[in-house]
């Protein structure tokens, strides 16, 4: 059987509907709405239509020489999602839920946001299909990512920093859920990644796949053959499961995952959720998860706050178990030394999540030989880091906060 | 053979009344502390104690209760001092009492293991909130092995058929959600919550407590003329916060005012 056709709500072992029964028609609603729409051309034209007028669609492939120098001479190419609208592949989901909340009549919708990008782009979204819009986002969050907060606000979105627990995206989550379980009439979650209760995983993964297939065929036209070896950064997993998913069933492409590895996997603070993980339940499905002893979800750390997670999507879960994907991590440093030889070599600035992808095609590349293509999911641009960048590199003049 | 929970629900029924079902989470403000709080509120009047397990993504519950619950892992709470609350209470109180959890924490600690060891210090069973039937087959076989009882949720939003199977796979009581929402106090009980005991009632609940923004022993009074029973937590869980054991004494007290006959 294809691995393309999996659809929930199991993936393996992984998966699955862990949430309050309140949710549970609200789930189903949106399960049978997706349903619906997916056998609807109409439905498939108009997101078409926005995508090729609105986000940017196709994304363009670029090959990168001067970068991949520095990676053992193999080629590279990134898949260019950091050119959309808003600056990242989130929009390719939103955009196909902010439809479907239109299609089930509901007129408010909400999203957690970890570095802002998907809250930016689901206040862009609201904003385009005049829809009320909350988003909940860990308090350290706004603090790191400020500009997207301002950039949200502009678009008419309301942002409520999150002060419980470890103040990052798993608590956006949280507090995301239950405005759903409170508001659940006439609000729509637009959730963010490949994570959460059925049908968000494969829904959300549906949504992005478009990175893989438009990559798929964009590699075959340069180069003649598919690539050697398909790279991306994992948090929750979206861009991954997009850029991955086409290339499921063909054997000869290797999948790769990069997790953020924070100051060490040695060291309490990282976001290697498959690498150091257990399976568990999280935020409404069974992956694998960091936790403790006792099942408390640990806190995670990233320099990028979009990969500061302790689940992952539990079909990342169940590629890692079948060993279909390969997933590793790559330290804070690593990941800032890619942003900087990007932006040096190649005149791309990527967002920090990227960088860990690029920093894991660098090591890919070294392994692989010259002989080796190598596929990249750049699925954001650097703007919203600037200032992550600057304290990193200290590239302003004067005093910078800490 | 009904369990002790029913037994005193259905005592309560019988004597006109209703059950009260008190919730305190274990370890807040230490685990002494909250096991003090426990025997206090069955003391006066509280007839089924829900202890909840602290736990680090709690999206059932409001402000009150997590702040409660941050406290208690703050100040150490494991998993093995739910168990320690449970012996100690039932060696000092007559009261059944039920561990309300999240499901990662039993999963983690092995759901026949967790079993064991409930029944092992006096538990009476499990309410799980982020846990539906669907997902719940490792639990209902060790629930029937060992005889707990496992008190699953009902919702306004819960079609008749996922009512049915609420009813079929709950024994103690169906939890029945009053609102749309989380934990806490609320000025009014929504009338949804009436008409989901009924709708419970037609498809078969024998015991319907209802749960979720109960705060005072005129909502109890309320509940009880047509549920089985009325469940509070935040209002509790604040009482302690504020005042101490005294406080939530009192405000048991004032509750139970409620269900008297």
């Amino acid at each position: 059987m294809s691995l393309r056709d999996e659809e929930g709500p199991y993936f393996g072992d992984f998966g699955g509907r862990f949430v309050p029964e309140s949710l549970v028609a609200a789930l189903d609603e949106l399960s049978a709405a997706y349903t619906e729409a997916r056998k609807d051309p109409a439905f498939a034209s108009e997101l078409t239509e926005l995508h090729r007028t609105y986000t940017g669609r196709p994304s363009i492939i670029t090959e990168v020489p001067r970068f991949a120098e520095h990676a053992g001479g193999a080629r590279i190419i990134l898949k260019r999602e950091d050119l959309n609208h808003t600056g990242s592949h989130k929009i390719n989901n939103v955009l196909g839920q902010a439809l479907l909340t239109r299609r089930i009549g509901k007129t408010r919708v909400i999203a957690e946001t970890g570095a802002g990008q998907h809250g930016v782009a689901t206040a862009t979204a609201a904003a385009l299909f005049g829809l009320d819009c909350v988003v909940y986002m860990g308090e350290v969050d706004t603090e790191r990512q400020a500009l997207n907060v301002a950039r949200m606000r502009l678009l008419g979105a309301e942002v409520i920093p999150v002060t419980a627990g470890s103040r990052t995206l798993k608590d956006a989550i949280n507090e995301a859920m239950r405005d759903w379980v409170t508001n659940v009439e006439h609000t729509n979650y637009i959730f963010g990644t490949v994570a959460g209760p059925h049908p968000f995983p494969a829904m959300v993964r549906d949504f992005q796949k478009i990175i893989g297939e438009e990559a798929r065929a964009q590699v075959l036209s340069l180069t003649g053959e598919l690539p050697d070896v398909v790279a991306a950064c994992v948090g929750g997993g979206s861009n991954a499961i997009g850029i991955f998913h086409a290339f499921l069933d063909d054997p000869s492409v290797a999948l790769y995952g990069f997790e953020a590895a924070g100051e060490g996997i040695d060291t309490p603070r990282h976001s290697a959720t498959i690498g150091m993980g257990r399976p568990g339940v999280l935020h409404g499905a069974r992956s694998l998860m960091l936790q403790d002893e006792d099942g408390q979800t640990r806190d995670s750390h990233s320099i990028s706050a979009g990969l500061d997670y302790p689940g992952v999507g539990p079909e990342h879960a169940w590629l890692a178990d079948i060993h279909r994907a390969t997933y590793r991590s790559v330290t804070d440093a690593e990941a800032m030394h890619a942003l900087r030889l990007l932006s040096r070599t190649e005149g791309i600035i990527p967002a920090i999540e990227s960088a860990h992808a690029l920093a894991g095609a660098l090591t890919l590349g070294r392994e692989r030989g010259p002989e080796s293509t190598i596929l990249v999911s750049l699925s954001g641009r650097g703007d919203k880091d600037m200032e992550t960048a600057a304290a990193y590199f200290d590239l302003l003049d004067g005093e910078i906060a800490p | 053979m009904s369990s002790a929970v029913e037994q005193v629900i259905r005592t309560r029924r019988d004597a006109g009344s209703g059950a009260l079902i008190g919730y305190l989470p274990v370890g807040f403000p230490s685990l002494e502390v909250s096991i003090d709080a426990a025997c206090a509120i069955v003391e006066n009047g509280v007839d089924i104690l829900e202890l909840g397990l602290p736990y680090s993504d709690p999206v059932m519950d409001g402000p009150v209760i997590q702040a409660a619950t941050v406290r208690a892992r703050e100040n150490g709470f494991r998993l093995r001092d739910g168990f320690t609350a449970v012996r100690e209470i039932q060696q000092r109180v007559d009261a059944p009492v039920l561990v309300m959890t999240y499901w990662n924490p039993v999963m983690q600690y092995g759901v026949g293991r967790f079993a064991d060891d409930l029944l092992a210090a006096g538990g009476a069973g499990l309410i799980t909130p982020d846990l539906i039937p669907d997902e719940g087959a490792e639990w209902l076989a060790e629930s029937d092995r060992t005889g707990l009882d496992r008190v699953f949720l009902a919702a306004p939003s819960s079609t008749d058929e996922r009512l049915r199977q609420a009813v079929a796979s709950s024994r103690g009581f169906v939890y029945t959600v009053s609102t749309m929402g989380v934990t806490g106090t609320r000025n009014d009980i929504d009338d949804a919550a009436q008409k989901l005991v009924s709708r419970l009632r037609n498809v078969g609940a024998e015991y319907a407590c209802v749960g979720l923004g109960i705060s005072t022993g005129q909502h109890v009074s309320e509940i009880l003329s047509y549920a089985d029973g009325a469940i509070v937590g935040s209002a509790l869980v604040r009482a302690l916060a504020d005042g101490g054991v005294s406080a939530v004494a009192d405000v048991a007290a004032s509750l139970a005012a409620g269900a008297s006959v």
